[in-house]
């Protein structure tokens, strides 16, 4: 990426030369703190939006928090350290990687090829490139609904598919490994179009001499994708990473409203697919309404994504090689190939 | 950076949320003094009120009343409720309190108005007397809400599909079919045996709660836990009694496994999926729901297997954040009434729990037509006085919710009945600690 580098404001000189009057005084005050201002919206929600619940979630898991109650008593660690010993919140930590890995490793791979068709000359292109991002703008509680009548047990579509093909019904809400494939489904339903079109703008700021001379030395489509495109969309990736893994731990909306009928924030009888999310409100909502182990479960959640979110980083820059600048001069015409 | 912490907490208060933009725009914002007011009653399933309302209101030109969550599910209103509770904002001037619910209340009352502040206790007398006493705190000092309904047992039943088994369809002849749970085995594996391709009933559940209901009613009066609040799932024969009856309706292969208030569940209502329901008053309103105006006068009402019980039932209690308290107990005391009873019973079925409407010949002469006009103020209303009620300790909810869920691993084949057994103490010993 170019920088314009005399972007800068310009910076008033001979300052010292003269008394300077009040309304001199006054624009000097302007330019020193005017741009504190300037970004102080960000900053103000960012804090009280962001850094305080943080904080202050914190803050409630080291207590005996119990939501309706009047008293709050300090306990330290203990929510940690209770939580540590949990089996069922290390269960929901497997459901919720599990189905991590099950939905965004398929739905990258998939976003990128789908990027790839339609970086090509096609008819109708943009209504292509629109079609793709249509599940995004669907509500997520609207499509989880209809997942979960299309994955029932005796009258959902898929059994009654499953079935003219010979193969026996499967009970997709009580059997753990099939609820993962049916929640990444409906993720991977939703989101892959979205990650398609990141994929894409990032394939049109690729320059095409690369490819030309790739031609020219007998490179074919495929080494062309893997050698150039891959490599040249690495910080993309990386990006589209990073946000799968934000939305990929916190999956709330899609496994609750998967299941229905009572405790469907266990996720099935056996906490099949129980997120972290969803252990979080079971004990910081209903039926516990314990808030301070709930507010422990979010912090431990927010570490994970860290780490999990730090790995991915490392991984990938692995599996790239080395970071090989993008050192084009690229002219608008050129776009889109 | 900034984008973490405001997925997460999107995440975390994903219903808080909700919660928050529904409130937003909902009136209780109108001056007290003069102008109309809006107020808000919060319910969960069917509480019969509509007509009430217009009543109240032509009565009342300066109130409006509007209700929110007609027709949920108790699973999603209680945490939603909860949650305005603890924000100090959001709750409905009026809402509808589960007893299972009512308890976890009780031990934080300042949440809501004490209505014996404000004339309630004259009202005594209008309510069966451990009903009145189930809305009082501990020490008898505050009133937190006032009785709707209390939930008298029967089975309910399709006739249609009993005619297929060849069995009796008249509602005396089925009762006499069951007098035991032993008997209603029996009488299933005969169903099942005439392959009429539904089931004998919807899920383990249901029956487990009314065995349960009524076993412990009928015996020491509690179930999870002991009147001194010590959890006893594990030594309370009720409990084991209960859980044993419901092994043996799932080893005869009698339940459909639709996991109740599932969509499954209600589909399997639409297709005629089971022939039996354990029926709490309540119930009635929900079948006719989910059933549909297409099943009116195949459904009918016998008595239930053993010997009466009850199962749920509600209060009403105003919220001390409500800005109209003094309409909103009007408004709750009406709908506690006789009257407002009586009207919601003939509406959609809750089973008053005032002495006087129980008496009164539109309840106890009523014949409820969906249900192949079967007379309910006969069969509920007569065992409604005297109803056993069952002691509920302090985690109630959440020992109720383990335990049954051990119920559903059995039913759906994934425990056998001893895991699941000691799942269900093991989980619900871990569920009281929480």
């Amino acid at each position: 990426m170019s920088v314009q580098l005399d972007a800068r404001p310009p910076t008033p000189a001979a300052r010292r030369t003269t008394r300077p009057p009040r309304a001199f005084r006054l624009s000097r005050l302007d330019e020193r703190y005017s741009p504190y201002l300037y970004v102080a919206p960000f900053f103000v929600l960012f804090g009280v939006f962001g850094a305080y619940p943080l904080i202050y979630t914190f803050w409630v898991s080291l207590h005996d928090w119990d939501l309706l109650g009047t008293e709050h008593p300090f306990v330290g660690a203990e929510n940690y350290t209770r939580l540590m010993a949990d089996p069922d919140f290390w269960h929901s930590v497997v459901n919720t990687l599990g189905i991590f890995v099950l939905s965004t490793v398929p739905q990258l791979l998939a976003a990128l090829w789908l990027a790839s068709l339609l970086n090509r000359q096609l008819r109708a292109r943009t209504s292509w490139r629109m079609a793709v991002l249509v599940p995004n703008i669907t509500s997520t509680a609207a499509v989880a609904i209809v997942f979960g009548v299309l994955f029932g047990r005796q009258f959902g579509m898929v059994n009654w598919l499953l079935d003219l093909v010979g193969v026996g019904a499967v009970d997709w809400k009580a059997n753990r490994f099939a609820s993962w494939v049916a929640i990444s489904a409906m993720v991977d339903w939703r989101w892959t179009g979205y990650n398609a079109l990141i994929f894409l703008a990032a394939m049109q700021a690729v320059p095409r001499d690369l490819y030309e001379s790739a031609a020219i030395d007998g490179a074919g489509r495929t080494r062309q994708f893997w050698s150039i495109t891959v490599p040249l969309l690495k910080p993309t990736i990386i990006f589209a990473v990073i946000v799968s893994t934000i939305g990929g731990l916190q999956l709330f909306t899609e496994p609750r409203m998967f299941h229905s009928g009572t405790n469907p924030i266990r996720g099935g009888p056996l906490r099949e697919s129980q997120t972290m999310t969803m252990y979080m409100f079971e004990n910081a909502f209903a039926p516990h309404y314990n808030f301070g182990y709930g507010s422990a479960v979010a912090w431990l959640l927010f570490a994970l994504i860290a780490i999990v979110a730090a790995l991915n980083v490392v991984l990938l820059r692995r599996l790239g090689g080395t970071d090989r600048p993008v050192q084009a001069r690229r002219s608008r015409k050129e776009r889109p190939r | 950076m900034g984008v973490f912490p405001r997925r997460r907490l999107a995440a975390v208060a994903l219903a808080a949320a909700t919660a928050l933009l529904a409130t937003a725009g909902c009136g209780g914002d109108q001056p007290a003094e003069g102008g109309p007011v809006t107020l808000t009653v919060d319910v969960f399933g069917q509480m019969g009120y509509a007509e009430l309302y217009k009543e109240y209101m032509a009565a009342h030109p300066d109130v409006k009343i509007v209700e929110r969550g007609t027709g949920g599910n108790l699973d999603e209103y209680s945490p939603k409720l909860t949650q305005w509770l603890a924000a100090g904002k959001g709750a409905g001037d009026v809402v509808a309190i589960e007893e299972g619910l009512l308890v976890e209340y009780k031990a934080n009352p300042q949440n809501f108005v004490n209505l014996l502040d404000h004339g309630a206790a004259d009202l005594r007398g209008n309510f069966l007397d451990w009903k009145w006493e189930q809305g009082l705190t501990a020490d008898g000092k505050q009133l937190i809400g006032l009785g709707t309904d209390v939930g008298g047992m029967a089975m309910c039943y399709r006739k249609d599909l009993f005619a297929k088994a060849g069995l009796p369809t008249e509602r005396d002849a089925v009762s006499k079919l069951w007098p035991t749970w032993r008997d209603y085995i029996a009488t299933g594996e005969r169903f099942k045996a005439a392959d009429t391709g539904a089931s004998f009933l919807d899920s383990a559940t249901n029956i487990f709660n009314t065995i349960l209901l009524q076993t412990a009613g009928n015996a020491q009066g509690y179930h999870y836990y002991d009147t001194g609040d010590n959890l006893v799932v594990e030594s309370n024969p009720a409990v084991k009694q209960a859980w044993d009856t419901t092994m043996d309706i799932l080893d005869s292969g009698l339940s459909g496994r639709y996991g109740s208030w599932s969509e499954e569940w209600v589909s399997a209502f639409k297709q005629a999926k089971f022939a039996t329901i354990a029926c709490p008053a309540w119930m009635t309103g929900v079948i006719e729901g989910n059933a549909g105006p297409a099943a009116k006068g195949r459904w009918d009402i016998a008595q239930v297997p053993g010997n009466g019980g009850n199962w749920g039932g509600s209060f009403l209690a105003v919220p001390k954040q409500s800005r109209h308290r003094a309409e909103a107990i009007e408004l709750a005391k009406f709908l506690t009434s006789a009257k407002g009873q009586i009207g919601a019973f003939e509406a959609k079925g809750p089973l008053p729990s005032n002495p006087q409407a129980l008496d009164d010949p539109a309840i106890a002469d009523s014949k409820n037509p969906y249900f192949s006009d079967a007379p309910v103020g006969k069969i509920f209303a007569a065992g409604a006085r005297s109803l056993k009620p069952v002691y509920m300790g302090p985690k109630n909810q959440a020992v109720r919710t383990e335990v049954e869920n051990a119920v559903r691993t059995v039913d759906l084949g994934q425990r056998d009945p001893q895991q699941g057994w000691n799942d269900a103490v093991a989980n619900a010993r871990k569920a009281a600690a929480k």
